[in-house]
C-alpha cells in the first residue's frame, strides 16, 4: 500500500506553496513561521515555569509532606500516560515526514494515531481526577488528609499544584487534539505536501513541547515518595 | 520652524491604506499592520479615557482630608486606574499603534511576519478589556493592580477573576505583538537592511519584544494561581495550609519589573528618532544606543527583588537585588545622554514633537533619578509604598513615555494620516502637559518623604495643601490631553494636506506616499546607507 | 473642611526622630543632591545645545558618529556615584537588620483595620504606642489577616506584617512626640484608617505613664499567657513539673530541639507560634503526631503572644545532680521505649526517666 512519491520536475508555484503576499520566498516564510512557534513555545516554558517554580519552592519547604503524597498518585496510569505520549510524540514527527515527503494517506493514519493516543491519555487523566474525587483529595472541595495528619496542610499545596499542573497540560492537550484536527481536515483536502508541510510541522512542534512537560510532570508529581 | 511640504492639490487623492476599502468588514477583518494599528490607536485612547477618569475622580477625592468619596468608592477607583493604565493603555501603547504601524516599514517588509496574528492580538486586547468593564460594571475590584496575596484570593470581596481574566487576555495579546515584532525582524529585513542600519526605533521595540515574550507567560500563571484559589477557597499561597503569600510577589513582579521596561523602551526608540530628525543629525554613538536597549531587557529581569525590601526577605538577596538596580540604570543614562550629544552641533527646531522629545529628557531624568533613591536599601525603606513611589513611576512613565507617545504621534500623524494637524495649538498642548504634569506629580515626591501612604482615600490634615497643588495639577494635565484629541480628529478632514515627507526626515517610512499603500513598497527597497543619514560623517569624535 | 489650606505650616520635610531618621535622612540629601546636579546638567545642556544649534544659528548640522571615550566616561563615573550610594545604603540597611539586645520588645498584631499593641507588662492599646525616648524598641509583629505594613514615618522605619510570620523592626526613638503611624501595605476597605500615634515619652514621664495603668490591666503578657495556657487545657499534656505525654516546656525558650525527621530547630518564637497554630508542621523526635489539637482560628494572634511570654518566663527547673532528687531536667529526648535517638549528632540530649505519665 506504499504511496509512490511524485518527484518535483518544476520549481514550485506559489500556490502550491502558499507563499503569502508578505514574503519574498518560500524559505522566508517556513524560517519565519519555525521561529514564530520557537519563540511561542519559549512562552510555554514560562508559563508552566511558574508553577514548577512554585512546586521547587515547596518541595524545599515541606519535603516529607511532599513525599508523603506519592502513596495516591496512581503510578500504573500514570506510566501508561507517560508511554502513551511518548507513543504519540512518535506519530507526530512519522507524519511530519509523511507531509515532507508528499505521503498523503500516511499523514492522515499518522495523526488519526496521534489523536487516538491523546484521547486516551485524557480519558486516563480522567479516570485519575475521578479516584483523586473520590479518596477526597481535592483541595478546596473534599480535601481530607487522615492517614497522615502531620502533613495535611502541606500536601494539599502539593494536590492544589497536581491539579493546576496537570490540569493546565490537559488543558493544552485539548487544543493539540484541536490543532490536529484541523490539521487532519486540511490533509484531508490535500494541501500538504513536500512544498508545503508548515503546519504539520509547527503543530508538530507545539505536540513535542506537550508531551515534554508531561515528561517533567510525571517523575515530580507522581515518584517523590517512591524510592522509600 | 517646520516647512510643510504642500503637495498641490489633485483632483483624486491616490490608493492609500485607509481608502483602499471601505466598510466595517474591511476594517475588523484586516491583516494590513497599518489598519490594526489603528484599530489599537481608537482602542487604547479608549481606555485611556476611562483610566484617566478614575484618575480625575480619585485626585477629586484627595481635595480633602477626610475624602469625598467612600473608601470603597475610592479604592475601586484606584485599582481600575492602575490595571487600565499598566495593562490596556502602556503595555500596549507604542508597539500596539506606532510600531505596529512602523515596523514593517522601517525594514523596508510589506507587513508584520504574522498579520493574521496580529489581528488576533487586537482582538484579544478588545476580549480583555471587555472582561474589565464587566468588572467595572458590577461594582469593580479594589485590590489595585497588583492583586496581592492573600487580600486578592481570599478577603477581597470585589471582581477580582474578571479583572486578572481581562489582565491575562490583554498579557496573551501583548506576548503575540512580541513574537511578531522579533520574528519580523530577525526574518522579514530587506536586502541591505542589516542589523547595524536598523533605526533605534526597530532595536528599541525588537528589545521590548525580547520582554513581551519573556515575561508575560510568568503574569499569566500567577494571575492563574489566584484566580484558581478564589474559586477553590485554598490555594499556594495561602497561610492557612504553610503557603506564601510572599511567592506571589515574586511571581508577580517577575513580570512586572521587566514590564515597567516595556513601558519605556519604545518610548525611548521614539525619542532617538524624533531627535535625530529635528536636530538634522544622526544619532550620537548609534551601537551605544542600540546595546543599552538590549541591555535593558536583559538586565530588567534580575531586578525584581527591589519591590520587597520590606517584605522580610533575606538581607542578602535584598543587597543583590539592589546592586543590579543601580547597574540598569546605567543604560539608560547612557541614552540621555547620547541624546543630548546628538543636539550638539546639530540644526535644532522646535517643532511639537522636538518639543515633546525636550519633555521627556527632562523629566525621564527626574524619574529615572528617583529611582535611585529606590534602588538604595536604606533609603527604599522610609519611601516604599508612599507616594514617592507614585511619584517616581509617574515621572518615568507619564513624563517618560507617555510624552514619547504624545511625541511620536504628532511626528508620525502625517504619515499615517496624510494630513498636518495645526502648529500652534499643538505646541501650546505640549507647554500645557508639561505643566500640569509637573504640578501634579513633584509635590508627590515631597508627600512620599513625609510619610503619606500610597492607596488612602483620607490622610492627615497636614498633608491637604500639597494634595490641592496634585489635583489642580491633574486637572490641567487632563485639558493638555484632550486638546490634541480634539485636533487630530479636526485634521482628518480639515489639515492641510502633508507630503511624503513634511519633516525632512531620514528614513524608510519618509521616502513613500502618505498616507502609505497597502503593501507599502512598490519595489523591495534596497539598503545601502546607515540610519539618520543626513550626511557624510565630518567628525568622529576621540 | 478649608481651614487648613489658610493655615502656613505646610510641612515639606517629616519630623527627624530617631537614630535611624537621622543617617537615613543624610544619605537621602545626599541622593537629592546628586539628582538636582544631574537633572541640572542635562536641562542645562539641553537648552544650551537647543538654542545655540537653533537651526536659525546653524543651518546645517555637523554629522558625529559618536566618541566610545565619551561613552565609557559617562557610563562608569555615573556607576562609580552609583556604588557609593549603593554602598552606603546597603551599609546603613544592614546595621540597622538586627534590633540590639538590650531593646525593649513590645508586640504588635495588625488586623484589617488596626493595630493592637501589647506591652510585657500586660498592657494593651489600639492604634496608640507609648515608648521613652533614647531606648531602643523591637517590635515583634504578627498579621490576623492580610499583609499589612507597619510604617513610622518619623523614624524611617518600615517592615510589612505579612500572615503565617512573625516580622520584627526596632528604632530608637530620640526625640518627645507624637509621631504619626500609618499602615503602608494596602489591605482592604480601610487601609487608610489603619493609621495612629507613637508617643515618645522622656524617661520620667514614661515611668509616670506606665504606673498609671495606661490601656487597663489584668496583669503581665505572661500571666495573661498562662491564663490562656490554662483555659485551653494546655496543661493536660504538657506538665510543668513533670514528664507529660507532650514535650516540657520548662526552660524551652532558645533551645534547640530535635525533630522527629532528624532537623534540629531553636525553639523562638516562630517555632513556638506554629506548635500552637500548626502542631503537625513540626514533631519532636519521639512524640507522635496528631495528638495536639490545632489552635489556629482558636486562639488569636494577641493570644499566642501571651502564651509565648509565659513560655519564656518558665525558668528552667534545677538540675538533678544539684538536688538529688526526682526533679526532671530539660527535657529533649523522647520519653517512651522505643524512643532510641535517631541521630547521634544531638550533643544536647539528656537522659529521662523512661517513664512515660
Amino acid at each position: 500500500m506504499a504511496e509512490t512519491v511524485v518527484p518535483v520536475t518544476h520549481e514550485p508555484t506559489p500556490e502550491e506553496t502558499h507563499l503569502r503576499h508578505h514574503f519574498a520566498t518560500p524559505e522566508q516564510q517556513m524560517d519565519a513561521a519555525t521561529l514564530g512557534m520557537w519563540t511561542f513555545l519559549i512562552t510555554e516554558v514560562l508559563f508552566f515555569g511558574g508553577m514548577f517554580a512554585g512546586y521547587a519552592v515547596y518541595r524545599g519547604m515541606y519535603p516529607d509532606a511532599f513525599a508523603s503524597t506519592s502513596r495516591y498518585m496512581n503510578l500504573v496510569l500514570g506510566g501508561t500516560n507517560t508511554a502513551v505520549l511518548i507513543c504519540s510524540s512518535l506519530t507526530m514527527a512519522l507524519s511530519v515526514r509523511a507531509a515532507q515527503l508528499s505521503k498523503r494517506r500516511d499523514l492522515i493514519l499518522f495523526l488519526i494515531l496521534t489523536m487516538i493516543f491523546g484521547t486516551i491519555f485524557l480519558v486516563i487523566k480522567g479516570f485519575e481526577y475521578h479516584d483523586k474525587w473520590v479518596e477526597q483529595l481535592v483541595p478546596g472541595f473534599n480535601f481530607r488528609y487522615d492517614e497522615a495528619i502531620q502533613y495535611a496542610h502541606n500536601a494539599q499545596i502539593l494536590f492544589f499544584l497536581y491539579f493546576a499542573m496537570t490540569g493546565m497540560h490537559a488543558l493544552h492537550m485539548v487544543v493539540g487534539l484541536g490543532l490536529l484536527t484541523f490539521l487532519l481536515v486540511q490533509a484531508n483536502r490535500r494541501v500538504f505536501h513536500a512544498n508545503y508541510f508548515a503546519p504539520v510541522e509547527m503543530i508538530g512542534l507545539y505536540w513535542h513541547f506537550v508531551d515534554i512537560v508531561w515528561i517533567f510532570l510525571f517523575p515530580l508529581l507522581y515518584l517523590i515518595g517512591q524510592n522509600r | 520652524m517646520a516647512t510643510i511640504a504642500h503637495e498641490t492639490p489633485r483632483t483624486a487623492t491616490p490608493v492609500n491604506y485607509l481608502n483602499v476599502e471601505h466598510g466595517w468588514k474591511s476594517w475588523l477583518f484586516t491583516t494590513d499592520h497599518k489598519r490594526i494599528a489603528v484599530l489599537y490607536l481608537v482602542s487604547i485612547t479608549i481606555m485611556f479615557a476611562v483610566g484617566g477618569f478614575a484618575a480625575v475622580l480619585f485626585r477629586i477625592n484627595l481635595l480633602t482630608p477626610e475624602g469625598l468619596f467612600s473608601p470603597e468608592m475610592y479604592n475601586r477607583l484606584f485599582s481600575l486606574h492602575g490595571i487600565i493604565m499598566v495593562f490596556f493603555f502602556l503595555v500596549p501603547s507604542i508597539p500596539a499603534t506606532l510600531a505596529n504601524f512602523l515596523i514593517p516599514i522601517m525594514v523596508g517588509a510589506k507587513d508584520l511576519a504574522f498579520p493574521r496574528i496580529n489581528l488576533l492580538s487586537w482582538y484579544l486586547y478588545v476580549i480583555g478589556a471587555l472582561f474589565a468593564m464587566y468588572c467595572v460594571f458590577r461594582g469593580g475590584v479594589d485590590t489595585g493592580w497588583t492583586f496581592y496575596a492573600p487580600y486578592s484570593s481570599t478577603y477581597s470581596n470585589s471582581y477580582v477573576v474578571p479583572a486578572v481574566a481581562g489582565v491575562f487576555v490583554a498579557g496573551f495579546s501583548s506576548i503575540l505583538t512580541g513574537l511578531n515584532f522579533i520574528v519580523t525582524v530577525h526574518k522579514m529585513r530587506a536586502p541591505g537592511m542589516t542589523w547595524s542600519r536598523l533605526p533605534l526605533f526597530v532595536w528599541s521595540n525588537y528589545a521590548t519584544g525580547l520582554i513581551q515574550v519573556l515575561g508575560t507567560p510568568v503574569l499569566a500563571i500567577s494571575l492563574t494561581l489566584i484566580a484558581l484559589e478564589r474559586v477553590a477557597h485554598v490555594g499556594i499561597f495561602d497561610p492557612n495550609i504553610g503557603g506564601d503569600p510572599i511567592l506571589f510577589q515574586h511571581l508577580f513582579w517577575f513580570y512586572s519589573h521587566p514590564a515597567v521596561y516595556i513601558m519605556i523602551l519604545p518610548g525611548m526608540g521614539v525619542i532617538s528618532e524624533i531627535v535625530s530628525c529635528f536636530s538634522r543629525k544622526r544619532v550620537f554613538g548609534y551601537n551605544f544606543v542600540a546595546f543599552s536597549s538590549m541591555a535593558i531587557a536583559v538586565l530588567s529581569f534580575v531586578v525584581w527583588g527591589h519591590h520587597m525590601f520590606v517584605t522580610g526577605q533575606s538581607v542578602y538577596t535584598s543587597v543583590a537585588f539592589s546592586i543590579l538596580s543601580f547597574m540598569v540604570a546605567v543604560p539608560s543614562a547612557i541614552k540621555v545622554f547620547n541624546w543630548t550629544a546628538t543636539m550638539y552641533k546639530g540644526s535644532v527646531s522646535f517643532d511639537t514633537p522636538m518639543l515633546y522629545a525636550f519633555g521627556f529628557i527632562g523629566l525621564f531624568t527626574i524619574g529615572g533619578l528617583t529611582g535611585l533613591f529606590l534602588a538604595c536599601l536604606a533609603l527604599d525603606v522610609p519611601v516604599h509604598g508612599t507616594y514617592f513611589i507614585v511619584a517616581h513611576f509617574h515621572y518615568v512613565m507619564v513624563g517618560g513615555m507617555v510624552m514619547a507617545y504624545m511625541g511620536g504621534l504628532h511626528f508620525w500623524w502625517p504619515k499615517m494620516t496624510g494630513r498636518m494637524y495645526p502648529q500652534v495649538w499643538s505646541q501650546i498642548s505640549a507647554a500645557i502637559i508639561f505643566v500640569g504634569f509637573n504640578l501634579t506629580f513633584f509635590p508627590q515626591f515631597i508627600l512620599g518623604y513625609l510619610g503619606m501612604p500610597r492607596r488612602y482615600h483620607a490622610y492627615p490634615p497636614e498633608f491637604q495643601m500639597l494634595n490641592v497643588l496634585s489635583t489642580a495639577g491633574s486637572s490641567i494635565l487632563a485639558v493638555g490631553y484632550v486638546i490634541p484629541l480634539i485636533y487630530f480628529l479636526w485634521s482628518l478632514k480639515n489639515g492641510p494636506i502633508a507630503g511624503k515627507n513634511p519633516w525632512g526626515a531620514a528614513g524608510l517610512e519618509w521616502q513613500i506616499q502618505s498616507p502609505p499603500t497597502t503593501y507599502n513598497f512598490d519595489d523591495t527597497p534596497v539598503v545601502n546607507e546607515e540610519a539618520y543619514n543626513y550626511g557624510p560623517v565630518e567628525e568622529v569624535v576621540g | 473642611m478649608w481651614d487648613s489650606l489658610l493655615l502656613a505650616d505646610m510641612p515639606l520635610f517629616p519630623p527627624t526622630a530617631s537614630v535611624q531618621a537621622h543617617q537615613i535622612d543624610l544619605l537621602y540629601f545626599f541622593l537629592v543632591a546628586v539628582t538636582a546636579v544631574m537633572t541640572a546638567l542635562i536641562f542645562a545642556g539641553v537648552v544650551f545645545f537647543a538654542f545655540k544649534y537653533h537651526r536659525t544659528r546653524n543651518p546645517r548640522a555637523t554629522q558625529i558618529e559618536g566618541s566610545t571615550k565619551l561613552e565609557l566616561t559617562w557610563s562608569i563615573l555615573p556607576f562609580l556615584v552609583m556604588l557609593v550610594m549603593f554602598w552606603w545604603g546597603a551599609d546603613l540597611f544592614f546595621a540597622n537588620a538586627q534590633p540590639p539586645k538590650d531593646a525593649m520588645e513590645i508586640f504588635v498584631t495588625g488586623k484589617q483595620w488596626m493595630w493592637k499593641i501589647q506591652y510585657p507588662d500586660g498592657g494593651r492599646e489600639i492604634n496608640e504606642l507609648h515608648v521613652p525616648v533614647g531606648q531602643p524598641v523591637k517590635l515583634t509583629m504578627a498579621s490576623e489577616d492580610v499583609i499589612h505594613s507597619f510604617y513610622i514615618p518619623a523614624f524611617r522605619v518600615k517592615h510589612d506584617v505579612v500572615p503565617g510570620h512573625y516580622d520584627t523592626l526596632w528604632f530608637t526613638p530620640t526625640k518627645p512626640g507624637r509621631y504619626h503611624l500609618f499602615c503602608t501595605e494596602y489591605c482592604g476597605t480601610l487601609h487608610a484608617g489603619m493609621i495612629g500615634w507613637v508617643d515618645v515619652l522622656s524617661r520620667r514621664d514614661y515611668d509616670a505613664w506606665q504606673s498609671g495603668g495606661a490601656g487597663g490591666r489584668q496583669g503581665t503578657l505572661a500571666e495573661l499567657g498562662q491564663q490562656q495556657y490554662e483555659q485551653h487545657g494546655c496543661s493536660t499534656c504538657h506538665l510543668l513539673d513533670q514528664q507529660g505525654r507532650c514535650p516540657n516546656l520548662r526552660g524551652l525558650y532558645k533551645k534547640p530541639v530535635l525533630l522527629a525527621d532528624g532537623r534540629t530547630v531553636i525553639a523562638d518564637d516562630a517555632y513556638i507560634r506554629e506548635s500552637i497554630l500548626d502542631p503537625n508542621a513540626k514533631i519532636v523526635a519521639g512524640f507522635e503526631p496528631g495528638l495536639m489539637p490545632v489552635f489556629k482560628g482558636q486562639i488569636s494572634e494577641e493570644g499566642v503572644i501571651q502564651i509565648i511570654a509565659f513560655i519564656k518566663s518558665l525558668a528552667p527547673a534545677v538540675p538533678a545532680s544539684q538536688q538529688g532528687s526526682q526533679q526532671p531536667p530539660i527535657v529533649l529526648a523522647p520519653p517512651g521505649p522505643g524512643a532510641a535517638s535517631t541521630s547521634s549528632s544531638n550533643a544536647s540530649r539528656t537522659p529521662v526517666n523512661s517513664q512515660r505519665q
